[in-house]
């Protein structure tokens, strides 16, 4: 062999240097870098107030023009400034829900799958329990107990029910790690429960956990849209992508701008996280390298 | 005589299935002295693996130890130890090689990492004495450029690579036993010699015990001192190496030995042992080989039969240890007669 396999080029801790090589890893960062950015700066880049109605008479309903690149809604606002502050909540309520769901998820999806037995049975019953309770329901009594609840609620109540299936997604993929010769082997070398749990469970089934996580997060939009149509959730005048769109969900014959331009948003984000989540199962997963490496590194192994 | 390094009391292993209570270790005694390599052989499913983990308490539920059963190690009783004094003789004091060195490491971690992590558990070592003592013990176990060997991951390396990797994080510790369950069946033939002196080099030099559990005679042959021969969750021969072969008393232990290929042997075709080891969940009643054995009698199908000893520390368990004329009239096994007529 002349040249050094490439195998060898790939340092211990090489997840950073697979993720710098990775175009989706860039893809999605930036993607989502600059939605970020967007919705930070969203009072510089703003052209309008995003709930000053501009003229109720004769500015309504106006499709995409040159001084409204997205057109106005039936109120008048311009639906581009809208969009562009809409981000700050959409992103901030759907990202925080995401983290919180996946970590709470990932934390009762692993310990139950690990231990099982009794704490297995009772944790996976209340899963149960609590996710048939429809979504509807537990958020109508949510409305008849409060009038009005704060973004840090909301975000609370949404994670509330999105982390039930990533608990169970977790769990699935413990107790399919959990026999693994490798558990069988560091519990023989006399690592205690929780050690294996972190160090040779979580690694291993963290990666369905994000994948989920990442598709979670456009669900968790659509959610934060349905709360903000039931009136809970973000109120009117304030806007927010879901919002945007059940406003103009009544429209979409006509005013089809009202709903393509947040739906658009609500995309382009969704695919950022997705291909983020890609690359980031991908380099957590050392496998993966094997097929990615090619030949020289089958060559090498033998 | 000073009490032997492990010792096994009459150990009952069972797992409450669905399908009934699978008696998969039933009343199985045997010692290993210090520095000693013993071999436990028989066919797959006579409960080989399960008094292996028995030993490091490994046996998960719906399977338990049941009462009456004792395990002695360097005097103490391992049964009664709390879940946190296992866990200080696992990987420290008794270490375990597996069969699959492909499964047997975690795939997300480098092999210098998992080597180090035994070291910083039982020595509490700081991360960088323990990743040198993981290049040391990969230097240890014969693997080239060990510095660079630590950095990677399981999958790139070989097989034969990956059992030596197994077989230094048993070693770690410089454990007083090493559990080595079919250590090298699942490695390609010119790599399992290379592995097994490997394994027989380093126990001798660190003064080592080993219970080595195999299904092939020829391994047994070549390492051990003294083989225990298992069937049906029992213990049914137990003799020095040499005299097992020399002298081997039980019709299963004949049959192994008749299903052993040997250089210049003349028969066109290996012996093979008609029938299958019974479902654990059904033992038969009497002796549990009776159906595969051909000198069997009205004796074995009626009375359980004790280990008899035959001198010299052997032991067998079968009545022939008490009518050995019975040896010269074989037959036609119940369960050949079967297959045939079921062919």
């Amino acid at each position: 062999m002349a040249s050094a396999p490439p195998s060898i080029r790939v340092p211990a801790s090489s997840v950073r240097q697979r993720l710098r090589s990775d175009s989706r890893f860039w893809i999605g960062l930036s993607t989502l870098g600059i939605i970020i950015l967007i919705a930070l700066f969203a009072r510089f880049l703003a052209p309008y107030d995003p709930n000053a109605q501009l003229d109720i008479s004769s500015l309504h309903s106006q499709a995409p023009s040159l001084a409204h690149p997205m057109g106005t809604d039936t109120f008048s606002r311009d639906v581009l400034s809208r969009l562009i502050y809409g981000a700050q909540i959409s992103l901030t309520i759907s990202l925080a829900a995401v983290a919180i769901a996946m970590t709470f998820g990932t934390l009762v999806g692993a310990v139950a799958g690990y231990l099982g037995g009794v704490i297995d049975a009772i944790l996976m019953r209340l899963v149960d329990a609590a996710s048939s309770i429809p979504t509807l329901l537990l958020l109508i009594v949510v409305i008849a107990l409060w009038d009005e609840i704060g973004v840090v609620f909301l975000t609370l109540l949404i994670a509330g029910v999105a982390w039930f299936t990533v608990s169970r997604l977790v769990r699935a993929e413990t107790l399919a790690v959990r026999d693994a010769d490798f558990i069988v082997a560091a519990r023989a070398l006399g690592m205690p429960s929780w050690r294996i749990l972190a160090r040779h469970v979580l690694p291993n089934v963290v990666g369905p956990a994000i994948v989920a996580a990442t598709l979670a997060i456009g669900n968790v939009i659509l959610l934060e849209a349905g709360l903000s149509y039931l009136g809970i959730g973000v109120r009117p005048p304030t806007a927010s992508w879901g919002s945007i769109i059940q406003e103009g969900a009544e429209r979409v014959s006509d005013l089809w701008w009202l709903t393509l331009f947040p739906g658009l948003a609500i995309l382009v984000t969704v695919f950022a996280c997705n291909a983020l989540g890609d690359a980031l199962r991908d380099a957590l997963d050392p496998r993966q390298l094997l097929a990615s490496l090619g030949d020289e590194t089958v060559q090498h192994t033998r | 005589m000073t009490s032997p390094l492990l010792e096994l009391d009459n150990l009952h292993t069972f797992f409450y299935t669905d399908t009934g209570v699978a008696r998969a270790v039933d009343g199985v005694s045997f010692h290993v002295g210090a520095g000693e390599t013993v071999g436990v052989v028989g066919e797959s499913g006579c409960g080989k693996s399960v008094t292996a983990l028995s030993i490091l308490r490994l046996i998960r539920a719906p399977g338990r130890v049941e009462q009456g059963s004792a395990i002695r190690f360097e005097g103490k009783d391992l049964l009664g130890l709390s879940e946190r004094e296992m866990q200080r003789i696992r990987g420290n004091r008794i270490a375990m090689v597996f069969q699959e060195p492909m499964t047997a490491l975690n795939p997300v971690f480098t092999v210098g990492d998992q080597i180090a992590e035994v070291a910083r558990i039982h020595a509490n070592m700081s991360k960088k004495d323990a990743a040198v003592k993981a290049v040391e013990m990969l230097r240890l176990v014969g693997i080239p450029a060990p510095e660079q060997r630590a950095t990677e991951y399981p999958h790139q390396l070989s097989g034969g690579m990956r059992q030596r990797v197994v077989i230094a994080m048993a070693l770690v510790m410089n454990p007083a036993l090493v559990i080595a369950d079919e250590p090298t069946t699942a490695l390609d033939v010119t790599i399992q010699a290379q592995i097994l002196e490997l394994l027989a080099d380093l126990t001798k030099r660190l003064g080592t015990s080993i219970l080595l559990i195999t299904h092939d005679l020829g391994v047994v042959a070549e390492n051990c001192s003294r083989v225990i021969v298992m069937y049906a969750g029992e213990v049914v021969e137990e003799a020095a190496t040499v005299d097992l072969f020399a002298r081997a008393h039980h019709p299963y232990t004949e049959g192994l030995l008749g299903a052993m290929p040997r250089v210049g042997g003349t028969a066109e075709r290996l012996a093979t042992i008609p029938g299958t080891v019974p479902p654990p969940t059904n033992w038969p009643d009497g002796c549990r080989f009776r159906e595969r054995c051909m000198y069997a009698w009205e004796r074995c199908a009626t009375e359980h039969p004790p280990l008899y000893q035959i001198g010299g520390g052997h032991t067998s368990r079968c009545h022939l240890a008490v009518e050995p004329e019975r040896r010269a009239h074989p037959h036609t096994p119940i369960a050949a007669a079967i297959g045939a007529s079921a062919a």
